[in-house]
């Protein structure tokens, strides 16, 4: 029945809209305003310009200044304050030249809407006018570039000696964290060696691998260079740690590498939000299938030294399950069977 | 005077190039080589596809704004894609963003824009009685429908359409376990963008060597209206990159269907490891944005060519700077090739590489902003009549600046690392491509109205239409923008898994409903374009007043455009409000030495030259004539 009225409703409105429509046709042959250049609506048209101008405007300054703590996420790492600081300059740049060519895009068809007794001035070129608006962009996009391409050099430069390694892989649908363990030297992987047991593919005949471990957060310390090791095992990925202004494609076959330095602890953070459930997250960004939206990671940045405690407490993927060592050759298991015995 | 001999030419109505034809519904409406059919056949395609990914936006609109809809209402169509629950499958949402994305880039965007307009325009404005070939012309168009078949077939299947993205990066499009959409959908994407490279190159051959050989007597390339340069270097540029395209495509079914190991390595994925080993994923992502990028400016400068001829018509102006925009135009076209790995920043290649793209993206920005600026300067001091084209017209140039800024900061390595596939990409290209086009598209169909179906499209709906759609596009994109620096990334179904992106329901909800009402003012213009086909206002001859040789033509012209000799022309489209004319334009087929009150001291020269063609059309017409009788 709602569906029947609902439909009669549009029937009506559509058949309003249409004599509407007719009858302001017929009008329009009658009043001859067709075989004008321009009629009563070239002036509408011309101020809507300028009330589309002022009222974008306005609701453009509203809302950002309104909502610029919630869009403006919190960094939280060195070269994330470099790249904001660039963001921000860029916004300035931009955004005057956007308020200044809109205002005159829009405020010239209320100034130069046609008049019959107007001649438009002939004014095919100024070379000189091209020459300066060729060359003014130039200058600040070179500005500009430059700024960026310092900033770029330096984030992608090779990670720091004293790095903490920690390798991120994903996979469908979820990331899997690998930490180097007390050697600071990830072991070997490869994927066919891969089952249930080992998701990394971990080469447990290399001796680095030994105490390697795996952890269900990311944990790093402030304040010293991090370096992830990133790749995939299925399709690609990407590493977005939206708060450290850090994002990294994972690919399958390819490794990649991010390296940043954190500079807000986890707790110092919630403190400076006033929001004690904030954790630090990382997404994934490169489109991998139906579960693209819930590859969820946690980040959690600790003092240093309460980084070096955590790093002590933890058990080596060997260690949780000795059945991982069990197929090596006779002199590999002697050495892993010594960590094992040490971590216990 | 030329304009005196078309005149009694068509008075004595002898067509010698009509009664060749004995048209029949079939070699006038389906398999035609007219290009003005041509042109509308790709329209109208063009027109239908355009509501296909609107809607299939809507749908995932929907899913964004509205994430506790019951959804129960589209079973009906959707069937298994609803869950149990009322909500839509999460993969299902991936086909849809893919497919919209497919559609609107390379059917919409690229076969219903250059398709319609190259092949309208080009003829009609050279001065030419058709396309080079005519027959390769209506191959394009039929294997554009083939392809547009096969793809609206893969909306269908049981496995759902291809679903990876429209960029359809392996390993992901290349494994069927990876997800269902790789598996048929992605076959049945590969053969139909297959196809539509091949009409897309034929189009493009038949656009290039049109422009080059068939242009009328006095019609040299500094006479070319802006519309025939931008279709002309557009389809340079599809010729050169869209083969690129094809050879990623062709690796792509190699991989997934004869073994290789392309794109392909390590992977480990339902359970088992393959034996693929050396491919690189990052290979195939190469050679896609090699077409990818100027893909874009395949979309975009028809756009500009038409807004530009619009504007100059309707500011009663000539073109600021003709030169400095055909240098330009040429500018993108050439860096358009050298910037793909800018959308590659964080893909894992070299950092070097970036820094090198990073420096040349930014200088396509230059002549980027030149038009812009040279668009405003046209419209200063100008004498504006804003038609519906008009209007559509610096709705563009405001889409254009508004996306093209946004584009500074992605294209800046530095600061892409954070903005990278977020919604400001988002907001960034579909305001600079998607709706600039777009406008470029709506505004062309506007004014071009008139001499496809000889009658006029109701202005007033055509001022609604555009407040609507302009108000509404503004709506949906700018939003957008805050969630990007927000970090909200692209293709996400949902966004309250994570603490950070966990808000802005509200802003997401006023986007979907923006959207719904920007979609739903484009029946507006459906009701007027198929209204004003049989019952608008019947057009005059040259309604806008414009310079440029299509409005020479009869009302309905013929296969062969004008029915007696090709006009000749004697000067550039952009002779408006000259100085000592009695009006406010002068077209190209007025000799200078008809108007020597309003010609310019170095025009005077070219008087003398003038004299020659003159004659020479002379004997050309006695010659016919002679023949005749």
């Amino acid at each position: 029945m709602y569906g029947f009225l609902i439909a009669v409703g549009i029937l009506l409105l559509l058949s309003i809209i249409w004599m509407v429509y007719r009858i302001q046709t017929l009008v329009s042959v009658v009043k001859g305003s067709d075989k004008k250049i321009a009629t009563g609506s070239n002036k509408v048209n011309a101020i809507m310009f300028v009330l589309f101008l002022v009222g974008a405007t306005v609701l453009m300054f509203w809302y950002s200044i309104k909502e610029f703590d919630n869009y403006n996420l919190p960094v939280a790492s060195e070269h994330g304050v470099i790249t904001d600081e660039l963001f921000w300059i860029t916004m300035a740049v931009t955004g005057i030249v956007f308020i200044i060519t809109h205002v005159l895009l829009f405020w010239f068809p209320y100034k130069y809407q046609y008049k019959e007794d107007r001649k438009a001035s002939f004014y095919p070129e100024n070379n000189k006018l091209e020459l300066i608006w060729t060359t003014v962009p130039a200058v600040v996009l070179a500005l500009l570039v430059i700024g960026g391409w310092r900033a770029w050099s330096d984030i992608t430069a090779p990670a720091p000696e004293n790095s903490h390694v920690v390798e991120i892989m994903g996979y469908q649908f979820a990331w899997e964290v690998r930490y180097p363990g007390m050697d600071n030297v990830l072991g070997e992987h490869d994927y066919r060696l891969i089952n249930s047991s080992n998701i990394s593919g971990v080469d447990f005949s290399d001796k680095n691998a030994l105490d390697d471990f795996s952890s269900p957060v990311v944990v790093i310390p402030k304040g010293e260079p991090v370096l992830f090791k990133i790749r995939a095992r299925d399709v690609l990925h990407s590493v977005f740690a939206p708060h450290m202004r850090l994002k990294m494609d994972a690919v399958p076959g390819m490794p990649t590498r991010f390296w940043f330095t954190a500079t807000k602890t986890t707790e110092e953070m919630r403190a400076e939000l006033n929001d004690p459930e904030f954790v630090y997250e990382i997404a994934c960004t490169e489109i991998c299938g139906r579960g693209h939206f819930s590859m969820r990671k946690e980040i959690r940045v600790v003092e240093p030294e309460e980084y070096r405690k955590w790093l002590a407490d933890q058990k080596p993927y060997i260690v949780n399950n000795p059945a991982l060592v069990a197929d090596l050759p006779a002199e590999l298991k002697e050495l892993a069977e010594i960590t094992i015995s040490e971590y216990k | 005077m030329a304009t005196a001999h078309t005149a009694t030419h068509s008075a004595t109505g002898h067509d010698h190039h009509d009664h060749e034809h004995h048209d029949n519904f079939i070699t006038k409406y389906i398999f035609t080589t007219d290009h003005k059919m041509i042109g509308k056949q790709f329209l109208v395609t063009g027109m239908f596809w355009a509501i296909i990914g609107g809607l299939l936006s809507l749908i995932f609109r929907l899913q964004l704004g509205f994430p506790d809809m019951k959804l129960e209402w589209l079973r009906p169509v959707l069937g298994g894609w609803i869950t149990p629950d009322g909500a839509l499958d999460p993969e299902f949402y991936l086909a849809l963003v893919t497919m919209h994305g497919t559609i609107m880039v390379f059917f919409v965007l690229t076969a219903g824009l250059s398709g319609t307009f190259s092949n309208f325009l080009i003829p009609l404005q050279i001065g030419a009685r058709d396309m080079a070939s005519g027959f390769m012309n209506m191959l394009s168009y039929w294997l554009f429908f083939v392809s547009s078949v096969i793809m609206f077939i893969s909306l269908f299947i049981e496995t759902g359409p291809a679903s990876g993205g429209w960029v359809v990066y392996p390993p992901l499009s290349a494994l069927e376990q990876a997800m269902p959409g790789s598996g048929l959908g992605m076959t049945l994407w590969l053969v139909a963008m297959t196809f539509f490279i091949a009409s897309s190159l034929l189009g493009g051959i038949n656009y290039i060597t049109t422009v080059i050989n068939l242009r009328t007597k006095g019609m040299s390339f500094s006479r070319l209206p802006l519309t025939i340069w931008a279709f002309f270097l557009t389809a340079i540029i599809g010729l050169l990159s869209f083969p690129v395209l094809f050879s990623a495509a062709l690796l792509l079914v190699f991989d997934r269907s004869f073994g290789t190991s392309f794109y392909l390595s390590d992977i480990y994925i339902g359970g088992e490891a393959l034996p693929n080993t050396g491919g690189s994923p990052v290979l195939y992502q190469h050679l896609f944005w090699f077409l990818g990028h100027p893909e874009v400016y395949i979309v975009l400068l028809p756009a500009l060519g038409i807004t530009s001829e619009i504007i100059a018509t309707n500011s009663r102006k000539p073109i600021f700077g003709y030169k400095a925009m055909i240098i330009s135009m040429l500018g993108i076209t050439i860096l358009s090739f050298v910037v793909w790995a800018h959308h590659m920043f964080v893909s894992g290649m070299n950092p070097f590489l970036g820094s090198i793209f990073m420096f040349l993206t930014l200088i396509i920005a230059i002549p980027s902003a030149v038009k812009v600026f040279n668009y405003l300067t046209t419209l200063w001091r100008g004498n504006l009549v804003f038609t519906p084209g008009m209007l559509f017209s610096i709705g563009l140039v405001s889409f254009f600046i508004s996306g093209g800024l946004t584009g500074i900061f992605l294209g800046n390595s530095a600061i892409d690392i954070q903005l990278h596939d977020t919604y400001f990409v988002v907001a960034h290209f579909h305001l600079v491509m998607g709706s600039a086009s777009f406008f470029g598209m709506v505004a062309g169909i506007y004014h071009w109205f008139p001499k496809m179906f000889g009658r006029m499209m109701d202005a007033r709906l055509g001022y609604v239409h555009f407040w609507l759609t302009f108000i509404g596009v503004y709506m949906v994109f700018f939003p957008m923008h805050y969630i990007g620096i927000a970090g909200f990334p692209r293709r996400y179904y949902s966004w309250t898994g994570f603490e950070f992106s966990n808000m802005y329901t509200d802003l997401n909800m006023f986007v979907s409903a923006a959207a719904i009402i920007t979609f739903a003012a484009q029946f507006i213009f459906l009701f007027n374009f198929f209204y004003s086909m049989f019952r608008g206002r019947v057009a005059s001859l040259n309604p806008w007043r414009s310079n440029t040789l299509e409005w020479t033509t009869p009302l309905h012209p013929g296969h062969g455009n004008w029915p007696g000799e090709i006009p000749a022309v004697y000067r550039w489209p952009y002779d408006y409000s000259k100085p000592g004319a009695k009006e406010d334009f002068i077209p190209q087929t007025v000799p200078l030495s008809a108007t020597p009150e309003s010609n310019l001291p170095h025009e005077q020269e070219l008087v003398k030259l003038e004299k020659e063609i003159i004659a020479d059309e002379e004997t050309d017409l006695v010659a016919n004539e002679s023949k005749e009788s």
